[in-house]
Order: C-alpha cells, then sequence, then structure tokens
C-alpha cells in the first residue's frame, strides 16, 4: 500500500509533470483561462491517462514478446488516439452533459505529451501493471491540481494592470516559473520516511 | 511566395517557439545546455522535414476524413528513426533528451506544419517549409540555451558526449544554480517571449509613422 501512495504522492508534488517534468504544458497554457475549463480537462486528463497507463502496460509485453520494441512509440501515440475516441463515443452516448462541457478538450488530449509521457515512463520505470496505473492516475492528479490551480490565478491576472508586452503567454510563464519554484521546496522530501511513521 | 520567403517565414516571421508559441515542452525540458538545444533541434528539424515531404507526396490520396491518424503514423515513423538513429551515434545525449525525442510525436510543431502546410503544398515547397520551421524552433533552442547555460553555470557549450568541457564564463560558483532547474526554463522563456512581444510592438509602431 506504501509503495503505491508513494508513487501518488511523488508525482503529484515532486515529480510534477508540468512544474518539474515539462509535460503537457501546451493545455496547461491554452485550457487555464477559467477554472471551470480547467476542472473539466483535468476529469478528462485523469480518466484518459489511467486508462492508457493499463493498456499501453500490456500493449508493451506484447511488442517486448514478439521483438518488436522499436514499434513503441507508434504503437503507443495510436492506441492513445484510439482510447480518446472511444472514450469520446462513451461520454458523448451516456453523459452528453458531461460531453457538452468538455466538448472540444476531448479530442485535443491524444495531442497531450502527458499522456504519452506517463507510459513512456512506465515503462522505463520497469513498473508493474498495477504501479503503471496508479501512476498514470498520480500523474494526472498533479497535472490537474495544477492547471485549476493556475486557472485560479489567471482569473486574476486577467484583471491586473500588465505592461502590455508581457500580456498573455509572457506573464502566465512567469507566474509558472515562480509556482515552479514552490514546488522545488518539496524536492527535499524523504517521502518514504514520512510515510513510515 | 518565393522559396527564400517559405524559408524565412519560418525562422523568423512564425517562428513557431516565439511567434506561435508550439511546442513548449521540450523548449522548456531540454533547454538546460547550449549542446543540448542543438540535439533536439536537429531532431526535430529532421523529423519535420521527413514528415513534410511524406505527407506532401500523399496530400492526394489519404482521404480527408482519416488523415490526422495518418500523418500521426508518418510523423511517429520518422520519430522513431530518428530515436533509434540518436541512440547509436549519440547515447549520452540521447539519455540526456530521454523521452522527449519520442515525444516529438506529439509535439504540435510537427503536426501543424502537416495539417497548416504540407497537406496543402507541393514537396518542394514541404521540404523548405519544414526546414525553414526546423531552424527557428533550433535557433530558439539555442537562444533561451545560452542565457540559461550562461547565468546557470558560468560555462558554454560544455559537451560531456563529445569530449569538450566549453569555455568559462566565469567561475561556477558564481552562477545562478535556478536557471538550470525547471523554474529558470519557466521564467527565461516567459521574459524572452515578453522582449519578442515588445519589439514586435515597437517595430509596428515604427512602420505606421
Amino acid at each position: 500500500m506504501t509503495e503505491y501512495l508513494l508513487i501518488i504522492l511523488s508525482s503529484i508534488f515532486i515529480n510534477n509533470f508540468i512544474t518539474q517534468r515539462f509535460l503537457g504544458i501546451c493545455p496547461f497554457l491554452g485550457v487555464s483561462k477559467q477554472v471551470e475549463t480547467a476542472t473539466g480537462m483535468g476529469l478528462a486528463v485523469t480518466f484518459v491517462m489511467a486508462l492508457a497507463s493499463g493498456i499501453c502496460y500490456w500493449v508493451q509485453k506484447v511488442l517486448v514478446a514478439l521483438k518488436i520494441g522499436f514499434l513503441q512509440t507508434i504503437t503507443f501515440i495510436l492506441v492513445i488516439a484510439v482510447l480518446v475516441q472511444f472514450v469520446e463515443m462513451v461520454i458523448k452516448k451516456s453523459s452528453p452533459v458531461l460531453y457538452r462541457a468538455l466538448g472540444i478538450y476531448l479530442p485535443l488530449i491524444t495531442t497531450n505529451c502527458a499522456v504519452l509521457g506517463v507510459t513512456i515512463i512506465n515503462v522505463n520505470e520497469n513498473y508493474n501493471f498495477l504501479q503503471s496505473v496508479v501512476s498514470g492516475i498520480g500523474g494526472a492528479l498533479g497535472f490537474s491540481m495544477m492547471l485549476i490551480l493556475f486557472a485560479g490565478i489567471r482569473e486574476r491576472l486577467a484583471l491586473a494592470p500588465i505592461p502590455k508586452a508581457m500580456e498573455g503567454f509572457p506573464i502566465a510563464l512567469i507566474t509558472a516559473g515562480l509556482i515552479s519554484i514552490a514546488f522545488l521546496g518539496f524536492s527535499g522530501f524523504n517521502l518514504a520516511a514520512l510515510l513510515s511513521f | 511566395m518565393t522559396k527564400w520567403q517559405i524559408y524565412k517565414n519560418g525562422v523568423l516571421k512564425e517562428n513557431p517557439t516565439f511567434r506561435l508559441v508550439l511546442g513548449m515542452c521540450s523548449t522548456l525540458a531540454i533547454t538546460t545546455a547550449v549542446v543540448n538545444g542543438i540535439g533536439m533541434g536537429l531532431a526535430l528539424t529532421l523529423v519535420l522535414t521527413g514528415s513534410n515531404v511524406i505527407i506532401s507526396l500523399l496530400r492526394n490520396v489519404v482521404p480527408k476524413e482519416i488523415r490526422i491518424p495518418a500523418y500521426v503514423v508518418v510523423i511517429a515513423t520518422f520519430t522513431t528513426i530518428v530515436d533509434k538513429v540518436m541512440a547509436a551515434l549519440t547515447p549520452g545525449l540521447h539519455q540526456v533528451l530521454g523521452i522527449f525525442i519520442p515525444l516529438i510525436v506529439v509535439n504540435c510543431i510537427v503536426l501543424a506544419r502537416a495539417e497548416a502546410f504540407a497537406s496543402k503544398h507541393g514537396v518542394l515547397e514541404s521540404t523548405i517549409d519544414g526546414l525553414g520551421m526546423g531552424t527557428g524552433y533550433t535557433l530558439a533552442l539555442l537562444l533561451v540555451a545560452v542565457i540559461r547555460e550562461i547565468l546557470g553555470t558560468g560555462a558554454l557549450l560544455k559537451a560531456k558526449d563529445f569530449g569538450f568541457s566549453g569555455f568559462r564564463i566565469f567561475p561556477e560558483e558564481m552562477g545562478v544554480k535556478l536557471l538550470i532547474l525547471p523554474p529558470g526554463a519557466f521564467l527565461t522563456l516567459g521574459m524572452l517571449l515578453a522582449g519578442m512581444n515588445w519589439l514586435v510592438a515597437k517595430r509596428g509602431a515604427k512602420k505606421h509613422d
């Protein structure tokens, strides 16, 4: 149990996808203008990342068994694309309300590098099936948390008097830098010792 | 547009990093040293040019409805080639760039050029566009990396993989460590983007006078 908690906590705080690993910056800068859309995007990404982590674990097993490991990138991206399409269809049928709320963000998840990133990280770290899924969920939770936090800040930034040249992306990046400094403080944490209490 | 204009468009007017703000992940992640910037820039240029050529050749063959998956497969193929070639030729650099090489597949620049340019233009134009955009991206990476490496470590062009110890500009203890840590990437790029906006606005105002 501790082991899984460790993966979740470390991928949320210490190796946060956005502030430390630089994965999923495009949706982070693009979709974080309102808290509401950020939450929707976060939910959708969490769902896809958990599923993709689980499926890609078995896909990798098959690739290795067939000795075609070099097809990893192509296979993973196709699996993710199919998965996103599938999730889109399921949500459209089962919950039109959620579908309308997520609408345009769903297809964008395919090109979210956090999703492909987590599946490759899982393979590189030699995670087993459960660890992969947990790492997918943890990474996605860290991503969603940053997205929502940042959306809250940007709603206020929109009203602040900012020099003309700094408006938009520059001030967003600098704000992200300041948040990243705060998250750097977690990097000294010895989580294993903390959880053994 | 002449060939030269297409090339220049990618480097300056529609610079993927500073003007279009695409492909931010790799720009932020790997610009801790100039040599990483060169490696990543070359890798992306190869993938971009290669996939532009193939997609331009296939533009009348692929049905419109399934074009995006088709593009993704072409891009993934070139990414895999570049990934394996780099792993063989420059193993150290390949390890430093890590997952950002396979992640070229989902780099918005490549898919954006496939959709916006290569699927509508001939092979020669698409090749030049790929080279231009690749150059623009590489130059942007270099700019960020030069600032981060010099201010962060006090040296320039340190490349362990090629047995090059780099030029020391000031002692390492005086470097601002923060700049080669993740926050430094956000801060440097944010400042550079603001500077670019300011320059463009100033030049625009001059033209009006």
